[in-house]
């Protein structure tokens, strides 16, 4: 038995400690919104935040995460109003929407430690987030406009 | 991805015919919910039993008013889930911002005349809805003013439809729920008017995607996310080499491993059934299994050029176009070229791998893919099941990436045949290597060109042999004559040649090939628009020019050409930067594309891509937008890096490591303009990919005079000729 925290709540996990932290959530706690892409950590599409940092959850087994602070889409808001995914909304970023999941919460902890990133500084952020249907002149958009939803939420 | 001929076509829809169920059934995962377009809703499943009337194959009305449109085309990033529902909110006067989404079940209803079947794919989803679905709405409303009328004892002619109610004289209303049931017991209208153009309130006008919600918070469903009680998880180990088979295994350290439930050889190779994933896919790591490699033994890349490049010198092939006398006026052209290009397989790569979950009982199997073909996937499911197609009901998933990989089945048998042997429902999931390794590779090709030039530099005569193995001949046999998948856009060339050959030699190679995003048009339109540049320099004219010469009688075409030259100041290149310009007609929507790039050091920068689009009227010109960026993207991926390599039978690419894909930081700019047309819809979905290597080359060659005629362009040094 493994206890991790997982948006917030304190969960025993009955699971071989070699499970990478991408399968415990979607088999064992069928929180599916993080996802399967590449089981390398080479696509991104499983990201989520440990400790507040962007990690990739295929390869991160889970002996590692024993009591560590998880983040998962599904913790981000509970409607929809986290400032990255207000953007999402506003640009319509997805399209099969299969890799979205890792791009928000990439782009989430980019602009926790970058409020103000410019073009080079998403590049360098979001390069490790692969989406085959080609959003990013779109995801680059809703960067930007997520880093004024969040300045404007700061000013107030 | 049509069948090739008619006789093909009528079996096919006869087939589908007697498999669909006729009754229309609208369902949604168990379990799950409806996907909501609402921001607000955060997707409550409706209330079991709630009154509902299907009003016809695409709308159901409830009696609390809401509204379920039920799609026929599968969602896979192109946009149905928000194009689709549009058209018939048009006519139907409703909010679409609140309305429900239901994938369609397997039915006759649901066929696609363009595809001769219940497909997605040929970009053609708004081309088959434009009128059915607007007719589908204008039926609808018209039956549920009756109903206001009836009950009214007035003229429908008094009633008019406001926002999802019926408004009659003195300020009378019904809302569509009160009339639905009513509504749904009339009989339809034969002699419904469709709206102008110019009164669209909601077609052409960007909004919002339908799906947008659900895919930014982690909460939508694709066939990898479905969950069933008492599910088991399986891995497959399918042959290395493809198209081997198991000679032995040896199962019993697998059997013996944590959450082991089952292991057993299906048509697919060896399945390991485990209480969840990760314990399967350490087990099929302890699996001992030879296999017989069967005849891919010695297939690598050189012996799959070799054999095309030998069936090509064997004869010009079958006829696809014969425009003229093409060898006469080659032979008595002012000047002649001719040359040979080669094409690679390519893996279609989506984000989510393959998987089926399927769920077998004594009466039934259902089945959860993310699939382009439910009816092929009906029928694949009864026959791995042993249950006649009409016991199995398909439920599709929104889909992880499709480009043509789900038009295939070949991930559905183990899961139907793990879950009748188990008892109890099981997902199949494919990894990323079993994906890669096992795709349905884009066939290579051989094309031999020649042109032809008169001595004022016009292209007088135009000789293409395209040599390849045909898709549809496994999909949908048997081929008679030609392959339309793999010479379609060879056979549309669009420019004025007065003789104008194109033929096509068919050899197979041994290994399953199959539609992937934009079919024949990438292949063969990298030829005609690097050849055409050939011919260009051969005249000695700018190949803007050149092209515009031959387009005197295609004012459409000619339009698109200008408006990218314009865009994109062609022939105005900054210092150190080089252009290349490419045309095409494909799904009845015109592109044209300027690329411009700089090379240092050997070294390709692609700065920036303008893409002019005619793709006739649209329905939602964001989504169109955000398509032709896609298959730009799609494109640049391929002509850059894309190239599946074979030694001994195995493919060598297993990993996004070896398979490369564009990434954010390696975006050029993109400039995407959509010109107004009032023309019919066009496709939009695949129309992005071809230009992109043709523009690109071109603009290699103004670079360094190097002409590349084989992709990816990685192969090939590129410092100056």
């Amino acid at each position: 038995m493994t206890t991790i925290n997982v948006n917030n709540q304190i969960i025993n996990v009955d699971a071989e400690p070699d499970t990478p932290l991408l399968w415990v959530l979607r088999d064992h706690l069928g929180m599916t919104g993080t996802k399967f892409g590449c089981g390398m950590a080479l696509c991104g599409a499983c990201t989520v935040h440990i400790d507040g940092a962007a990690t990739r959850s295929c390869v991160l087994p889970l002996s590692a995460v024993a009591g560590k602070s998880i983040t998962t889409i599904e913790g981000l808001s509970k409607d929809r109003s986290h400032a990255v995914q207000m953007a999402w909304l506003e640009i319509d970023v997805p399209q099969c929407g299969y890799c979205q999941s890792g791009q928000i919460m990439s782009a989430v902890a980019l602009l926790k430690t970058n409020p103000k990133p410019d073009d080079a500084d998403i590049d360098a952020a979001m390069s490790g987030n692969i989406c085959r249907c080609g959003t990013y002149p779109r995801i680059r958009k809703a960067i930007h406009r997520a880093a004024e939803l969040l300045d404007q939420s700061v000013a107030k | 991805m049509k069948p090739a001929d008619d006789l093909t076509r009528r079996d096919f829809l006869n087939a589908a015919a007697t498999v669909g169920s006729g009754l229309v059934l609208a369902l949604t995962l168990p379990g799950s919910r409806a996907i909501s377009s609402s921001t607000a809703d955060t997707g409550a499943t409706a209330p079991a039993g709630r009154a509902t009337a299907q009003i016809n194959a695409w709308l159901k009305i409830a009696r609390d008013n809401s509204i379920t449109v039920i799609v026929d085309r599968s969602e896979m990033g192109q946009g149905v889930y928000t194009a689709l529902p549009m058209l018939l909110a048009e006519e139907l006067d409703i909010n679409i911002d609140v309305v429900r989404l239901e994938a369609a079940p397997v039915g006759d209803a649901y066929i696609n005349p363009g595809n001769g079947g219940q497909v997605t794919g040929t970009s053609n989803s708004v081309q088959d809805a434009w009128e059915k679905l607007r007719m589908a709405g204008a039926t609808a409303r018209t039956m549920l003013v009756a109903a206001a009328a009836q009950r009214w004892h007035i003229d429908p002619a008094q009633c008019q439809v406001k926002n999802g109610t019926v408004v009659g004289p003195q300020g009378k209303v019904f809302t569509y729920g009160e009339l639905a049931d009513a509504a749904a017991k009339l009989p339809v209208p034969k002699d419904v008017k469709l709206k102008p153009r110019t009164a669209f309130q909601i077609i052409g006008k960007s909004r919002l995607r339908l799906d947008t919600p659900a895919k930014i918070d982690g909460s939508a469903e694709f066939g990898m996310d479905v969950k069933l009680p008492g599910m088991l998880h399986a891995v497959l180990a399918q042959s290395p080499v493809l198209g081997g088979k198991v000679k032995s295994l040896d199962s019993s350290a697998a059997e013996k491993m944590p959450g082991v439930r089952k292991v057993m050889t299906t048509s697919s190779g060896v399945l390991v059934a485990a209480d969840h994933f990760w314990q399967a896919l350490k087990a099929r790591g302890a699996l001992l299994i030879t296999w017989d490699a069967g005849p891919n033994a010695r297939l690598d890349n050189a012996t799959i050029h070799a054999l095309l490049k030998t069936t090509a010198a064997a004869g010009p092939g079958l006829s696809a176009r014969n425009d003229g006398h093409v060898d006469d006026a080659l032979k008595s052209a002012k000047q002649q070229l001719s040359a040979a290009y080669y094409l690679p397989l390519l893996a279609h790569a989506t984000m989510e791998p393959m998987n089926c979950t399927a769920d077998v009982k004594a009466n039934g199997c259902d089945l959860y893919v993310g699939t382009q073909v439910q009816q092929i996937a009906q029928t694949t499911a009864a026959t791995a099941a042993g249950l006649p197609p009409a016991q199995v009901r398909v439920f599709t998933t929104l889909i992880g990436g499709g480009f043509g990989r789900r038009l295939d089945i070949d991930f559905i048998p183990a899961a139907v045949e793990a879950s009748k042997a188990l008892g109890v429902p099981v997902k199949v999931i494919w990894t990323r290597e079993d994906d890669m390794t096992h795709d349905t590779y884009r066939p290579p090709a051989y094309e031999e060109v020649s042109g032809g030039l008169d001595a004022e530099g016009k292209l007088i005569a135009w000789k293409l042999h395209i040599t390849s193995p045909s898709i549809t001949a496994r999909m949908f046999p048997p081929v008679k004559g030609v392959d339309d998948s793999v010479i379609e856009a060879a056979v549309n060339n669009l420019y004025d040649v007065p003789n104008l050959a194109v033929s096509y030699s068919r050899q197979e190679i041994g290994i399953d090939v199959g539609y992937m995003r934009s079919v024949s048009h990438a292949p063969n339109v990298f030829v005609i628009e690097s050849f055409m540049d050939e011919m260009a320099t051969l005249a000695g004219k700018n190949p803007y020019d050149f092209r515009l010469q031959q387009l005197a009688k295609k004012p459409r075409q000619r339009r698109v050409l200008q408006a990218a030259a314009e865009r994109a100041a062609w022939g105005k290149a900054p210092a150190g930067r080089y252009q290349g310009i490419a045309l095409m007609e494909g799904y009845t929507t015109h592109v044209a594309q300027v690329t411009e790039i700089s090379i240092v050091d050997g070294v390709i920068k692609v700065h920036k891509i303008t893409c002019v689009v005619d793709c006739g009227q649209m329905v939602n010109p964001r989504i169109v937008e955000s398509q032709i960026e896609s298959g730009i993207v799609f494109g640049l991926s391929a002509a850059l890096w894309g190239e599946v390599t074979l030694v001994g039978g195995r493919v060598q690419q297993t990993n996004f490591n070896n398979y490369r894909l564009l990434r954010n930081n390696e975006l050029p700019e993109l400039d995407v303009h959509l010109l107004d047309s009032d023309a019919a819809p066009g496709g939009i979905g695949e129309a992005g990919v071809p230009l992109v290597a043709p523009s690109l080359c071109n603009a290699i060659f103004a670079a360094t005079g190097k002409r590349l005629r084989s992709l990816p362009i990685s192969a090939h040094p590129l410092s100056k000729a």
